[in-house]
């Protein structure tokens, strides 16, 4: 690294700035709390995914294995952080295979990029979500695992547990740790780029589902 | 020249190289696009249909101004307090594992991204569309290095397969068609073939299957950075496709090109221009993805990471507190949407990689106004002021605008020396490469040609009219060759070809005629009204003072 590129650039900088402008302080006077009931915001959140083409599914913990089930259908080979509850999945059939990946990197546990590629969805938990938006907040944590899991297979099966939903973008930003690996999910990929008009499906998950556990 | 030293070193304005000039005069350019009638038709359809999902996902949030206040705001506390949030943007990303470089310009940025690709031994990078690796031309440096980049960003794609140029910030393949993007993948992706339709749903698969392999095999990546908190280390990249996440992810080095205006202070100050930054620019609620990284996590995506800090002109632009403010910019490409002038130029007409409004005040800014063709880029502009309402960070873009015009006529006339309105870059050793060089044969001849001069048609017409009009008696005079302008116009009103002087006006436009009566006439018949009316209203009255404690926003006073 060049020492002497940083210290001109600095010195440009503060050469430029001669005038020392002062800037006045910023007024926070935008929402960041809500003032909405947590039906409301559920409510919302459900109506902006549904708009980005992502489905939504309402379960409990009883429910949840089955939904998941179906979702994956017969035959799937799937794969989880480690840190996801077990009792959230189906039993193992023929057709349809747990991987486990751990983020310790023990031998074995760690899929490679083409393994990745192979595998027919992944299912992970969530940080928080933001509502008004209808955004999903992943954070490398061990029931979310790490970045590649998530974006590789083409089926994303995403639990957001009810309490984990806010309405506003400061509400759930609050809630991250700054410095983790964060992805922020609004709907499966998707493009403006042929005449500005949005098609969902490009190089993520094409199929995004989110499943609201109460 | 010499200069007394008083202790504080001035530093002369260095400005930047790269895809930032206008090597045709917007006007003559502008003429040559106008024909391209499909270009025309291509970018009114896409930018009328995004104006109206802006304005729809806008009017959604109840505190949108507010938020575009604290926008504005925060950006003038980034660069009031550049130098020291560059150095804890720094701190942090490297206590994190991370490694900051620092480049002066293009050729220095350049340099060090293909150094750092080198060292991992590959010849293949995968791209993130990049506003700042466009801007120092780093595809074709690397080229050159025997190193490809591939562009996966859809549009970046489209361009680059096309062989062609970006002409949007947000959509460089605006410009095309979904007929005209499928004959480009039909020529230039061997996978396809003619069951290919021209539906968008279709063009996308082929793009994600064209590009697949690419992402599980390339080693090295290449990005932008839509935002760098200096507070934690942090960057952000905002996109839609999946591209972003696959580039930032999946290889084991990844090398980020970012503007040192980029940065914000805070984390919490990411709650702001998230909600501003997609609601601006795609028209969307969000972006589908966002990715945030601070320096390298154990066992997460690419372990060798690294961030270079870009001024390439942007400290020059700093210098003038007129026009800093077009740093604040977010490139959301708002302006160019509702733009009637890019609607008919297009994006090509302005020759920098940053076209539209935010381009014609940016670029001339950035490589100092007597670059290339960039003078011409400040009049490319009816003032109209769209570009000022819908700007996320409320730049004031036409106020600029004027700014840098007085600064093109100032320098035309000699106020401020051509020599130092555009300083070369002596400090830096590397030397331009870049479209800078390719245009400085014509240098001598275009600096001989800002030099002061002989007076313009437009100098002695303007003269002529400030001589008219600073007196009552020569503008009364004047207004009495009313009734033969009149007659010039015909019947249909207008004046379509004057000789001479104001022959250039009527070139593009036809000058309506003049009244039947000058105002200056009918005011003198009419102004006794005024007082009429003030005297029927009961007289002017005082008006009591506000209130101060109105002014004192959140502070109570006891």
């Amino acid at each position: 690294m060049s020492i002497e590129a940083k210290s001109e650039v600095l010195a440009r900088i503060r050469g430029a700035l001669q005038d020392t402008p002062e800037a006045p302080q910023v007024r926070r006077a935008y929402r960041r709390t809500s003032g909405r009931p947590a039906a409301e915001i559920r409510e919302m959140f459900e109506d902006r995914l549904v708009d980005y083409k992502a489905t939504v599914h309402h379960e409990n913990t009883a429910t949840l294995p089955e939904r998941i089930a179906e979702l994956l259908g017969t035959s799937a080979r799937y794969v989880i952080p480690e840190g996801l509850d077990r009792s959230w999945l189906p039993g193992d059939t023929t057709g349809r295979r747990v991987l486990v990946e751990s983020q310790t990197e023990r031998a074995g546990t760690v899929l490679s990029v083409r393994e990745l590629n192979e595998v027919d969805a992944v299912v992970t938990s969530s940080t928080v979500s933001c509502a008004e938006t209808g955004t999903i907040f992943l954070s490398g944590r061990p029931e979310e695992g790490r970045r590649a899991i998530s974006l590789v297979p083409d089926h994303h099966i995403c639990v957001v547990p009810a309490a984990s939903i806010v309405e506003l973008i400061p509400e759930a930003l609050d809630r991250v740790e700054p410095t983790a690996p964060i992805t922020m999910i609004s709907g499966p990929s998707a493009t403006s780029d042929i005449e500005l008009e949005r098609v969902e499906g490009v190089h993520g998950p094409r199929r995004l589902d989110v499943i609201l556990l109460t | 020249m010499s200069r007394t030293a008083l202790g504080m070193p001035t530093i002369r304005p260095v400005h930047g190289q790269g895809n930032l000039h206008a090597d045709v005069d917007f006007p003559t350019a502008a003429k040559e696009e106008m024909a391209n009638t499909q270009m025309r038709a291509n970018i009114r359809h896409a930018t009328h249909t995004i104006r109206g999902k802006r304005a729809r996902v806008v009017e959604e949030l109840p505190d949108w101004q507010e938020l575009r206040t604290a926008g504005s705001v925060l950006k003038e506390q980034v660069m009031a307090n550049l130098p020291e949030l560059l150095e804890q943007f720094e701190k942090n990303f490297t206590a994190r594992g991370g490694t900051v470089h620092w480049a002066r310009d293009a050729a220095e940025a350049n340099r060090i991204v293909t150094e750092l690709i080198e060292a991992t031994g590959s010849t293949e990078v995968i791209k993130v569309k990049s506003m700042a690796t466009a801007e120092i031309d780093l595809e074709r440096h690397l080229a050159e290095h025997g190193i490809t980049a591939t562009e996966t960003d859809l549009a970046e794609l489209i361009v680059q397969l096309g062989h062609d140029r970006s002409s949007h910030i947000l959509v460089p393949a605006i410009h095309k068609n979904r007929h005209e993007i499928r004959d480009i993948f039909l020529r230039e992706m061997p996978e396809t073939d003619d069951s290919l339709t021209s539906e968008p749903r279709d063009l996308a698969e082929a793009a994600r299957a064209h590009l697949r392999e690419k992402f599980l095999s390339t080693r090295v990546a290449v990005s932008g950075a839509n935002f760098g908190v200096a507070e934690t280390g942090t960057l952000t990249v905002v996109e839609s496709e999946g591209n972003g996440r696959m580039c930032l992810t999946l290889p084991d080095t990844l090398i980020t090109v970012m503007g040192i205006e980029k940065l914000v202070p805070t984390f919490q100050d990411l709650e702001v221009y998230l909600q501003l930054l997609p609601r601006s620019s795609t028209g969307e609620r969000m972006n589908p993805y966002t990715s945030m990284w601070t320096g390298s996590t154990p066992g997460d995506g690419p372990q060798d990471v690294h961030v270079v800090l870009l001024d390439n002109g942007r400290s020059a632009v700093l210098a003038d507190p007129a026009g800093r403010s077009a740093l604040h910019c977010i490139r959301c490409s708002a302006c160019l949407n509702v733009c009637p002038v890019y609607e008919q130029a297009g994006g090509h007409a302005y020759g920098s990689t940053y076209p539209g409004p935010i381009g014609a005040i940016l670029s001339p800014q950035m490589t100092g106004i007597t670059a290339a063709e960039n003078s011409s880029l400040p009049y490319a502009s009816s003032l109209c002021g769209a570009c000022y309402d819908v700007c996320p960070v409320k730049i004031n873009i036409p106020e600029i605008l004027v700014h840098l015009r007085d600064e093109d006529v100032r320098t035309r006339h000699g106020e401020r020396p051509a020599t130092e309105a555009q300083s070369t870059d002596e400090a830096s050793t590397a030397a331009p490469e870049t479209s800078a060089q390719k245009s400085s044969t014509g240098l001598a001849g275009r600096l001989f040609r800002r030099l002061p001069r002989v007076p313009s048609e437009m100098d002695v017409m303007m003269k002529g009219a400030s001589t008219v009009m600073s007196s009552g008696r020569r503008m009364a005079l004047a207004e009495k060759a009313l009734p033969l302008g009149r007659a010039v116009a015909g019947r249909d009103r207008a004046i379509s070809w004057l000789p001479g002087m104001a022959g250039g006006w009527t070139d593009e436009r036809d000058i309506p005629a003049p009244p039947r009566e000058s105002f200056r006439n009918w005011w003198a018949d009419h102004a006794a009204e005024t007082e009429d009316r003030v005297n029927q209203d009961g007289g002017f009255r005082d008006v009591p003072a506000p209130d101060r404690a109105d002014d004192t926003d959140e502070e109570e006073t006891p």
